[in-house]
């Protein structure tokens, strides 16, 4: 175990602190001038789906990844079985 | 019904979210249902700290201005299943954090959670004080410093003051979580003395977290200290300043100081 400790620290941990913060700033800086394109693409894919069924805000799940070269946007929905109907009626 | 904890110091840099990332992912390791929220909206962190800056959808803001609801602006950790974020909001101004908003958030966290740890931002303005506003238990984190020590009384001022425990006539419950201590120099007498630290503050000692490379090597990878390396000193002392709240009675060692017979002598009685 003591050697497996000497080890992992002999692996320096700047390169991946240097490597964090590029990715988030980037995307930081995008996201000032509102064009944070992850954020705009999740807000009308909601707004999207708002205008064919209610939504429930429990029953979807939105998880973002932020990545140097690709993120990832993944909207979860739960869609009942009478959404359309309860939709006209309200 | 969970405990509510606030991480605080009115000074800037001397460990709070560090600590607060660290005695979170410490709560949960055993199984306890942590989140660790952040109030510092505009400048947030946490998330950095915590390795989970790419995975934030909502902040505590779109919760408290019914954006989102507060299942989805949860973080969950990807090492411990327990441990939760909730991030600050980057881009909002923090007025946007208001009193009735954060009663209601840490109102819903409380029944969830075992443990609601409230990173403060520094200073004394509307952040810090909401953070502490709800707290059962604070823990001020302090530097050997002058201007950290002199800050904290502050702080411990406005906690005996500002908070609903104080206002209903309740004693809130505080811990000092010294930081950043330097065996070294204290051995040099370059640092105030633990003792002078307790003396001046005089509230108990929940632990003292040695100054240590492994601290910001596990922020540079984003993990929280006790889980970027357990073994590491600055990581077992807050493993056992998280024991420490859950009310085991452990004795606190000094850095530096051998444990065995100096331990038994200077050991001192946990909080």
């Amino acid at each position: 175990m003591n050697f497996l400790r000497i080890f992992t620290r002999s692996q320096s941990s700047a390169p991946a602190a240097r490597e964090r913060l590029q990715v988030l700033l980037a995307h930081e800086r995008a996201s000032v001038g509102d064009s944070d394109l992850v954020t705009k693409l999740r807000d009308e894919i909601l707004r999207a789906i708002s205008k064919h069924m209610q939504i429930d805000d429990d029953r979807v799940s939105v998880k973002m990844e932020r990545g140097a070269k690709v993120s990832t946007l993944a909207v979860d929905i739960e869609i009942p079985f009478d959404a359309e109907k309860k939709k006209k009626a309200a | 019904m969970g405990k509510v904890i606030v991480v605080t110091s009115g000074k800037g840099g001397v460990g709070k979210t560090t600590s607060s990332a660290a005695l979170g992912a410490a709560l949960a390791h055993n199984g306890d249902k942590v989140v660790v929220v952040d109030f510092d909206v505009g400048l947030r962190n946490l998330d950095l700290v915590m390795g989970a800056e790419r995975r934030v959808v909502y902040d505590i803001v779109n919760v408290i201005q019914g954006e989102a609801k507060l299942t989805q602006a949860l973080i969950r950790d990807k090492r411990l299943e327990s441990l939760y974020l909730l991030p600050a909001s980057q881009t909002r101004d923090k007025d946007n954090l208001t009193p009735e908003g954060v009663e209601k958030v840490i109102a819903a966290l409380k029944s969830a959670f075992d443990w609601v740890i409230c990173d403060s931002p520094a200073g004394i303005e509307r952040g810090a004080t909401l953070a502490m506003r709800h707290a059962d238990v604070a823990i001020v984190v302090t530097n050997p410093e002058v201007s950290s020590v002199r800050d904290s009384d502050r702080i411990i001022g406005l906690l005996d003051s500002k908070t609903l425990k104080a206002e209903q006539g309740e004693r809130m419950e505080k811990h000092l979580l010294l930081t950043r201590y330097d065996p070294i120099r204290a051995e040099r007498g370059d640092m105030l003395k633990v003792d002078d630290v307790l003396e001046i503050l005089s509230i108990p000692l929940l632990g003292i977290i040695p100054e240590s490379m492994d601290v910001l090597r596990a922020s540079n990878v984003g993990s929280p200290v006790t889980l970027a390396d357990g073994r590491s000193a600055p990581a077992i002392a807050y493993f056992e300043a998280a024991r420490r709240l859950k009310g085991e009675n452990l004795p606190v060692t000094i850095p530096g100081e051998k444990k065995g017979f100096f331990g038994k002598i200077f050991g001192r009685k946990a909080a």
